[in-house]
């Protein structure tokens, strides 16, 4: 596949290795983007269960099931898992699948460094649970044990761990890196004649500016966490007081990169929102102009906000200040969003398919992620919220509903065209009413029990907060079970089930839904025309 | 089909460039991450944002004392994981005007059956305060040498410079005790 005459022969034979080496060699982005989606899903569950492992260990005050060492080691390796194997790789999935899709194009710009990009994950998967496995051989004393953050003197005090968390996230920043370049190449350099950067379907404009965020802000974060690295054995005092090294140094390195990482796991949901709305309302996408206006100023402030995750570490007033009144404007461009999406779908004729159910229910719950977000935002109201489950409550509105959830509503959306099959719509729709309730089960009680002054990270709690946490783990029990509904469709549906039309929705837009369902192996060879 | 498959490699090497110019932007926030370091030290001295002190005795001593004033410090000890000492100040705090020289003791005891050398780190709150806590003399300018069960009283000389923002009426000085050996 290395000349050009080569990839234009293939489209007519289809010809490609197949079994394993098929997957380990392939330069096919529908491929490479089914094994983002697999690779998701699976980490997606393996995330989930550690989590429930916590969940269980809180369900009764006290210690039952676990010491407190792996109780850290489990709150910061499922966050990890969540951010890097199992959101970003979902996003980075749909782009490999669609973006070639709706632009026209005949793949991705970039297609071995693709591949590369892909494999790159499990390893740095591996790297990061080992540790856990060694721990049964005695060998080390478990994963990171220090939060997702790694923040300073505790990850320069941590085990190896720690070195294992570190060189994981280097790979996964180096895969990052490298798939945002192909998906930036690609909307620059692949889009059919016709297609102006200002009729990209809304997904194309989210995912573009995540991955500008993306290569400008993972190096920050690989550069902070080799200095963590020659802090802990190269005799560095970056971080180290002891040598004069300032610990806080660290957490603005780190949210330098932190910030902006909520928004790159956000935008590209922003972006397929409203093209799920447009779908199911029937009616074009309303601002969409003002759409990725907002996109661009929600990916510029998000840069120059991050001290707001630690206003209580010590800063001048001025500096708070202006962090706090960066940070709340940051709700201005999300107004618009939610005033689009609102008025794509007022006076449409509406039907609630499951996308359409987890769409709405997406904007309502991150709505709350976000309002209580503006909370968190107040200097003087954070100095109570601080490190509390309220901070937890909040970020789980904001990343598992309007993250994950998200993703639910691309995945029944895109499903029946990536697959050639509809889903199961019976299943889909008990899995959102399970997922739905049951993720607010689990975590309203949190928003009270921060308020309430619990601390979060810690294995154990004080007697007066025993309700609402056996609440909380019950929510989290029935929310982590429907997601077998959802794998159990998501499998049936590969396997067969109702033929999908090409366009498989009445209202759908945009080229993906003018090929067949499933799309042929090699398609746009010959790019359409936009008009 | 000859044309189509110029029109692909020349988009080929379009991507390429591209991606190559990419690279760039990635190379430069690495940089931008390490340039940081010495960006956050500069602005933290010129601004005192991370209460570190200078740690160097200073030479002139102000003449004149602002009576009207009265500025309590507090004084912290901590002792870091890795080294077996303990360590206190004898008064826990002072109250004194800004001009004024005083002298304090710290007292730091080995512990542990073998010789140990330490470093204190000094530490003011709030922030806009440390730059004006002049230290004359200060057990944490060297390192500190004690043999097994040694007790050693340590002297701090100092005074608050008469320019302390009107608003500090209270500064904590805290000292973080280091191994000075990498075990």
């Amino acid at each position: 596949m290395s000349t050009t005459t080569v990839a234009h022969h293939d489209d007519h034979h289809d010809h490609h290795p197949t079994g394993l080496m098929r997957w380990l060699t392939t330069t096919n982005h529908k491929d490479i983007g089914t094994m983002y989606l697999t690779f998701s899903l699976i980490m997606f569950l393996v995330g989930g269960a550690m989590i429930l492992g916590i969940r269980a260990e809180l369900f009764k005050p006290g210690l039952q099931l676990m010491k407190p060492e792996l109780f850290n080691q489990l709150i910061g390796v499922h966050a990890l898992i969540m951010i890097f194997a199992a959101l970003m790789p979902a996003a980075t999935g749909f782009a490999n699948w669609m973006i070639p899709l709706q632009i026209g194009a005949p793949d991705m710009a970039l297609p071995r460094l693709n591949n590369w990009g892909f494999w790159l994950l499990p390893p740095a998967a591996i790297l990061l649970t080992l540790p856990f496995t060694l721990a049964l051989f005695g060998i080390g004393d478990g994963a990171l044990a220090t939060g997702w953050t790694f923040y300073p003197p505790l990850s320069i005090q941590g085990g190896i761990g720690v070195d294992f968390a570190i060189f994981s996230v280097h790979i996964l920043g180096i895969s990052s890196i490298l798939g945002s370049i192909n998906i930036i190449v690609t909307i620059f350099n692949m889009r059919a004649p016709g297609m102006t950067m200002m009729k990209l379907p809304l997904f194309a404009w989210g995912w573009l500016i995540t991955a500008f965020l993306l290569v400008a802000t993972i190096p920050v974060l690989a550069g902070a966490v080799t200095m963590l690295l020659t802090d802990r054995h190269f005799g560095t005092h970056f971080f180290d007081a002891a040598g004069g090294g300032d610990p806080i140094l660290f957490q603005h390195l780190f949210w330098f990169f932190g910030h902006p990482e909520v928004y790159i796991l956000l935008l590209p949901v922003w972006g397929f929102i409203p093209q799920i709305l447009q779908t199911f309302a029937r009616k074009p996408v309303y601002g969409y102009k003002a759409q990725v206006y907002s996109f661009w100023a929600v990916g510029a402030l998000s840069v120059v906000v991050w001290a707001h995750h630690f206003f209580t570490a010590g800063m001048p007033v001025p500096a708070l200040l202006y962090f706090m009144y960066s940070t709340m404007a940051i709700s201005l461009p999300l107004a618009v969003m939610f005033f689009c999406w609102i008025k794509t779908m007022w006076k449409g004729s509406m039907s609630f398919e499951t996308p359409m159910l987890f769409t709405v229910g997406w904007i309502i719950l991150f709505g709350i992620g976000g309002l209580t977000g503006l909370v968190l935002a107040d200097v003087a109201a954070d100095a109570q919220y601080h490190n509390s489950y309220f901070v937890v409550a909040h970020f789980h509105y904001t990343l598992f509903a309007g993250g994950i959830m998200g993703m639910m509503a691309g995945v029944y959306y895109w499903l029946p065209k990536m697959t050639g099959h509809m889903y199961n719509e019976k299943l889909g729709k008990l899995h959102f009413w399970l997922t739905a309730i049951s993720f607010n089960l689990t975590f309203i009680p949190q928003f009270f029990v921060g308020l309430a002054g619990m601390p979060r990270r810690i294995p154990d709690y004080a007697l007066q907060f025993a309700e609402f946490n056996m609440i909380s783990s019950t929510g989290a029990f029935i929310l982590g079970l429907s997601q077998l509904l959802f794998v159990y469709n998501i499998i049936s549906c590969i396997k067969g089930g109702e033929k999908a039309t090409d366009k498989v929705w009445e209202g759908a837009q945009g080229l993906e839904w003018t090929l067949p369902s499933p799309p042929p192996y090699h398609s746009f060879t010959e790019q359409p025309v936009v008009k | 089909m000859i044309e189509q498959g110029d029109k692909q490699s020349q988009r080929a090497l379009a991507n390429k460039k591209l991606a190559y110019k990419l690279l760039w932007i990635v190379a430069g926030s690495l940089l931008f991450a390490f340039a940081l370091v010495p960006l956050y030290n500069v602005l933290c001295s010129v601004t005192g944002l991370n209460g570190k002190t200078q740690n160097s005795a200073t030479t002139v001593v102000s003449a004149k004392v602002d009576e009207k004033r009265l500025v309590k410090v507090q004084f912290v000890a901590t002792v870091m994981p890795g080294l077996g000492w303990n360590f206190y100040p004898k008064t826990p705090s002072v109250t004194l005007h800004p001009g004024q020289v005083e002298s304090v003791v710290f007292v730091v005891k080995n512990t542990t059956s073998q010789t140990v050398v330490g470093q204190a780190v000094p530490s003011v709150t709030p922030g806009k305060a440390s730059a004006h806590l002049k230290k004359i003399e200060c057990f944490c300018f060297v390192r500190q040498e004690l043999k097994a069960g040694e007790v050693k009283e340590m002297p701090l000389r100092f005074f608050i410079s008469p320019e302390l923002p009107e608003d500090v009426n209270e500064l904590t000085l805290s000292y973080s005790f280091f191994s000075a050996v990498k075990n």
